[in-house]
């Protein structure tokens, strides 16, 4: 285990370094000049070539991009230019509401959907499996920016249950929950019925391996076979969705944000496009970008944890 | 031969499953008993109602089971209309399975140790007891360094070392009828002469019955006393592995005896076979299942012959069973 754990985790450091080096050449792409957009149209040509100096920019692009990575690598991820406050500081500061969204969103869908998913497969065919299965379905079809502003009209602005805006005042996690509820519900409810559909599958493909016919003849208990037996098999192909899930959430987050006027990343890297900050977007995108690595590798890890066969195989 | 006590009486037993284009007769009206500590093989090829008749005897039928008569009496109690908590109670209590395929019958992500120890869970004794029992078991069946092997998962065995796996676990149940379902057709030829002798010296050990499944004849011989021999879903004949293998009545059993290549001396180009197909299980032709490929057919084969008993124990269900004797 200890082997695979160190492999992955060298693997995962070299695709996080690849990603990065990717992202910051990607800056060379951008159309326009940058001194040009970011010191307005009035400045004149002298201003533009010092700031270009300044910044770096007169450089060969290789040099650029080395340079980049060489400041990401000390955790330096330049200065925001409206506040010019750290963009390392302004990120991690939204970090925590993108995650703790997040994390309420794929637990609540997790807890919901993997015993949806069970219960469906053990009572494949039944009308309690037909129902979960129209439910599944349109949980997916519904986008979760539909979920939110519907959600949002009803939940808060007609019944009154939830509030509408904000995250909660700081220093009262009870508050910031149930600032938590509809954002949550709308990013995770997809994940409800995407989660149910792929554990039924996997379940029923592991309920009809042999080896389960070999633990019903001993006369195991179906409670054991099904929790212990199968969804440990059939759990692994789930986890390691969640964990691109779980970075690909953080899009889903961008519509949460917004429309529940929640402070997180995915707000952050929204209004810094809208003002062309643009090394607040790289910084964000950075950061998100390290975070999904990091969720591919907690999810591989943990499906090595449990699966033995994928331990001697890397 | 006679029939010791018994320990199973399957009796006129009959199974048949839904499929889209009708019932499918998977067994029909099957009979076989087994006294107690007897080794019984049940020949067939693919497709004759093996796998059925032990899911039957295990209480493990498929969903589409749609029709189920007759009666399994094990141990003086039937198992057809039995309760699942009951029939659970028997699995992996008194009756125990070994199955075909060694690679796939183990789970992948739990340790031989604790698959082995789960399956002990009706044992009022402590964990340590039943590592120690699961130690000694593995021991049983020859397994290198058993102790230290408990951690280790099945992709970690080989083919052969599974299956010993396998019929350690199932001996460790101290069943009264081992039920081995075609144990060595995943081997190669060497193990399957091992795990046999295993298997014939276990049963020894423990005194439990075996019922055999199989399509190797020679498997059968070498270990079994008395075989059935099933084609499409029926018994066509029982008896004595003598009496079948050297008296054979039904023509199914004789083509069957003339295509086992451990019985063919001379050089061949082409190996003899039985021509024709399994008959359709679903519009089961009127008269002798084995009518259309049966080389001896004539008139009366029409009619659904009856069961001629040939000796004590011998009995093959064929009009001429009297006629086709051996010279």
């Amino acid at each position: 285990m200890l082997a695979y754990a160190l492999k992955r985790t060298g693997l995962a450091v070299i695709i996080t370094a690849i990603s990065l080096i990717l992202l910051i050449s990607m800056i060379q792409f951008i159309p326009g000049d940058p001194a040009a957009v970011l010191l307005g149209p009035l400045a004149s040509p002298e201003m533009r070539e010092l700031f270009k100096q300044q910044m770096g920019l007169d450089q060969p692009a290789i040099i650029q991009i080395a340079r980049f990575f060489g400041r990401v690598l000390t955790g330096d991820l330049g200065t925001d230019v409206l506040t010019n406050r750290s963009v390392l500081i302004t990120v991690v500061e939204q970090l925590p509401y993108t995650l703790a969204l997040i994390a309420t969103s794929i637990g609540w869908s997790a807890l919901l959907g993997i015993p949806l998913g069970c219960f469906a497969a053990v009572y494949r065919g039944s009308l309690a499996d037909r129902i979960v299965g129209v439910l599944s379905v349109s949980s997916i079809a519904l986008p979760s920016f539909v979920v939110a502003v519907y959600g949002l009209l009803l939940f808060s602005v007609r019944l009154g249950w939830f509030p509408t805006i904000g995250a909660g005042d700081t220093g009262a996690p009870l508050d910031q929950l149930y600032h938590l509820v509809l954002p949550s519900l709308a990013v995770g409810l997809g994940w409800v019925g995407y989660l149910a559909r792929m554990v039924r599958a996997s379940m029923l493909e592991v309920l009809s391996e042999n080896h389960i016919r070999l633990a019903r003849a001993f006369g195991l208990q179906e409670r054991t076979i099904t929790y212990q037996y199968a969804l440990k098999i059939a759990i692994i192909p789930t986890i390691v969705i969640l964990g691109m899930g779980v970075g690909n959430m953080i899009s889903s987050a961008v519509f949460a944000e917004i429309v529940f006027a929640r402070p997180g990343v995915g707000r952050l890297i929204f209004d810094a496009i809208s003002t062309r900050n643009y090394p607040v977007v790289m910084g964000a995108v950075m950061i998100t970008t390290g975070f999904y690595v990091l969720c591919t590798l907690a999810a591989d890890l943990i499906a090595a944890g449990l699966d033995p066969r994928v331990r001697s195989a890397l | 031969m006679a029939e010791p006590e018994g320990l199973l009486d399957i009796d006129n037993l009959s199974v048949s499953f839904r499929t889209p284009r009708g019932d499918l007769q998977a067994l029909r009206n099957v009979s076989l008993k087994m006294g107690k500590g007897e080794i019984v093989g049940v020949i067939g090829e693919s497709g004759c109602g093996k796998s059925t008749l032990i899911n039957s005897i295990i209480g493990l039928l498929p969903a589409n089971t749609c029709a189920l008569s007759g009666h399994i009496r094990f141990a003086g109690e039937d198992i057809v209309g039995m309760a699942d908590r009951d029939l659970r109670r028997l699995r992996g209590e008194r009756i125990t399975t070994i199955f075909q395929d060694p690679m796939t019958a183990l789970n992948p992500v739990l340790s031989i140790g604790t698959q082995m120890t789960a399956i002990q869970y009706r044992r009022n004794s402590s964990p340590r007891e039943k590592q120690r029992r699961t130690v000694e078991f593995l021991e049983k069946v020859r397994m290198p360094d058993a102790e230290k092997r408990l951690g280790q998962y099945p992709h970690q065995f080989s083919g052969g070392m599974r299956q010993r796996i396998c019929i350690a676990m199932a001996l460790l149940t101290e069943p009264d009828l081992l039920i081995a379902d075609e144990p060595t057709t995943a081997l190669d030829a060497t193990l399957e002469v091992q795990v046999i002798r295993l298997l014939r010296e276990l049963q020894r050990d423990i005194g439990c019955s075996v019922l055999f499944i199989s399509h190797h004849l020679g498997a059968v011989a070498e270990l079994c006393e008395r075989v059935a021999i099933m084609y499409a879903g029926e018994v066509v004949e029982q008896g004595s592995v003598r009496d079948i293998f050297r008296d054979p009545r039904h023509p199914y059993t004789r083509k069957l005896l003339e295509c086992d290549p451990g019985r063919i001396l001379e050089l061949r180009a082409v190996m003899p076979t039985i021509g024709g197909d399994l008959p359709d299980l679903v519009h089961i032709p009127k008269g002798c299942i084995f009518r259309e490929r049966c080389p001896d057919r004539f008139e009366r084969c029409s009619e659904r012959p009856p069961v001629e008993t040939i000796r004590a124990g011998h009995r093959a269900a064929c009009h001429k069973a009297r006629e086709l004797a051996n010279p």
